[in-house]
């Protein structure tokens, strides 16, 4: 492993040679979806070409071969996290797969009156499987409010928590303010009550550390794809107990122990989660992107990440009218803003015009947008291949474009 | 005699090539945009939104002598702008040849990224709203 160096990590990301509108690609919009180094890019051609099989049910060499690369990518994933036993991996489609497989497993064991807790400022998926459940169920949806800041109110979360509080679903960075929530403290809060706690790590499996054990979260949701693999795979960690302890969401082939008319049995984990064939060749590159990750200086490169958020805030501050959507002291290198009376549509298309790629509108949080009072925002997400040059780029850019919208 | 549909897209085609760069064309959309809105505050009601993902639009339109009449407004600037072209294209035509006009004029200045789907800024349903409002005076 060597030390981290940007212009050699820009070099596995054939993308970022691209141009756009004529101009170099700049990508900050790493928040949607992350860019995939060749390392994941060449394993998805490599299964097809030599390992392409339906797994668990052959007895063939092919089988064999491509079962063998699903379990090992589940092996690979379960030591990045630092999960207890692989079984705990489950594959999904991604995030949203990942947090109604919760909703609906552990919703079959909840009663009306029981509640969820989740938080103002969370994505729509981490807000509606719940709003579903509370239909099917009869539980209550309860919210923790955000500041003006862009934190979470922690008094009212310690008011709202109580023994009815079956399950805390919380989002670990906002993607929308990049607030860094204090999550080891709601998770200990919350066990002291005897609720579950699911995080929904889609915009920090990419940014930081996570240690299932040490963070002792229930369950955690991400998808492969805002972590540098392919998109339609994700993943549902959740504590072995627990998820035996659980019915399965769908039936299929391979979630099954025995099936006849008079009555079905279910197979163990992880399979019990993972009915119908799974996206072997995505979750095989998933763990090639994890296994590049592991191959980096990683801290080096988180590092070098923070450097960008703060460097890119500071840049920000010049503009004037600038008016930044969360400040909240701990934040990712993901930044939400708005200048002036200018439409986020305006600022993006402009942007895109010079070769800039950035997300505009409510980002799929329209609470927190409402909270606000706001249609939409601009936002720029960083990932570790951005430069502190792309950030000059990019002031610039915009700079320009407020000059042609002002 | 007015000018027909066709005659006005293949004005705005000429207007436009004479921009060198994409810089210069977005200055005269937004410059568009920016004109006074194309529609009364008090016409700006939720029947009249056309719901986009990004930025919204309202769209009005009234028969006047066999001819249906367009205003339109936008919340974002270049959607406004682009909106004071389909106006200039659509407006005080007859129905009939509003509802069969083939609006070739947007890809030949270079606009179609903003009628696909993931941009979501209303303009899509902005057309199909005016051709649907052409078909009502038909139908009618």
């Amino acid at each position: 492993m060597s030390e981290f160096n940007v212009n050699e990590i820009r070099a596995d990301f054939p993308i970022l040679k691209e141009s756009v509108n004529g101009k170099p690609l700049i990508y900050f919009d790493n928040g949607a979806t992350s860019q995939k180094p060749r390392q994941v890019i060449e394993r998805i051609s490599s299964y097809y070409t030599h390992e392409n099989s339906n797994v668990h049910r052959g007895v063939h060499f092919l089988s064999d071969q491509a079962t063998n690369a699903y379990e090992q990518a589940r092996t690979t994933v379960a030591r990045y996290i630092n999960a207890a036993h692989s079984q705990e991996v489950i594959f999904t489609k991604g995030t949203t797969d990942s947090i109604n497989t919760v909703a609906f497993s552990i919703g079959e064991t909840l009663k009306p009156g029981d509640e969820i807790l989740i938080s103002g400022m969370e994505h729509h998926s981490n807000i509606v499987p719940w709003q579903m459940l509370c239909e099917r169920k009869g539980t209550i949806l309860k919210v923790i409010p955000v500041t003006p800041e862009g934190t979470l109110d922690l008094e009212a979360f310690d008011t709202l928590l109580s023994e009815r509080t079956k399950l805390l679903s919380i989002i670990h960075i906002s993607n929308t303010l990049g607030t860094i929530n204090p999550v080891e403290q709601l998770i200990k809060k919350a066990h002291q009550v005897g609720a579950k706690v699911l995080l929904d790590a889609a915009q920090s499996i990419q940014h930081l550390p996570i240690d299932v054990q040490h963070l002792d979260c229930d369950f955690l949701a991400f998808s492969g794809h805002k972590v540098f693999g392919p998109t339609g795979i994700g993943i549902l960690y959740g504590k072995k107990d627990l998820l035996d302890s659980l019915p399965p969401y769908q039936g299929g082939g391979d979630m099954i122990e025995q099936v006849s008319f008079e009555k079905t049995t279910y197979n163990g984990l992880p399979l019990k989660f993972e009915a119908g064939t799974p996206n072997i060749s995505g979750a095989i590159a998933l763990g090639a992107a994890f296994n590049y990750l592991s191959s980096l200086d990683l801290q080096g490169a988180f590092q070098h990440e923070h450097t960008l958020g703060t460097y890119l805030r500071a840049r920000m501050r010049e503009i004037p009218t600038i008016r930044f959507i969360g400040e909240a002291p701990e934040t990712c290198s993901t930044l939400s803003f708005l200048i002036g009376e200018l439409h986020p549509f305006d600022l993006g298309t402009l942007l895109d015009k010079q070769g800039i790629a950035v997300r505009t509108g409510h980002h799929c949080t329209q609470p927190l947008m409402k909270q606000f009072n706001i249609p939409g925002t601009v936002r720029a997400s960083l990932a570790f291949y951005n430069t502190t040059e792309e950030i000059d780029q990019f002031v610039v850019a915009l700079e320009r474009s407020i000059h042609l919208l002002s | 005699m007015s000018k027909s549909i066709n005659q006005i897209q293949d004005e705005i085609i000429e207007e436009f090539a004479m921009f060198d760069d994409w810089m210069e064309k977005y200055e005269y959309i937004i410059d568009l945009g920016k004109e006074l809105p194309l529609i009364a505050d008090d016409k700006k009601t939720e029947d009249r939104l056309i719901h986009g993902c990004q930025s919204r639009v309202w769209v009005a339109s009234e028969m006047l002598d066999k001819h249906l009449v367009f205003t339109a407004d936008s919340d974002a600037i270049i959607t406004k702008g682009i909106i004071s072209l389909l106006i200039r294209v659509l407006s005080n035509q007859t129905p009939e040849d509003i509802v069969k006009s083939e609006l070739y004029f947007i890809g030949k200045i270079g606009l179609q990224e903003h009628l696909s789907p993931t941009r979501a800024n209303g303009l899509v349903g902005m057309i199909n709203r005016l051709k649907s409002d052409g078909l009502k005076q038909l139908t009618s």
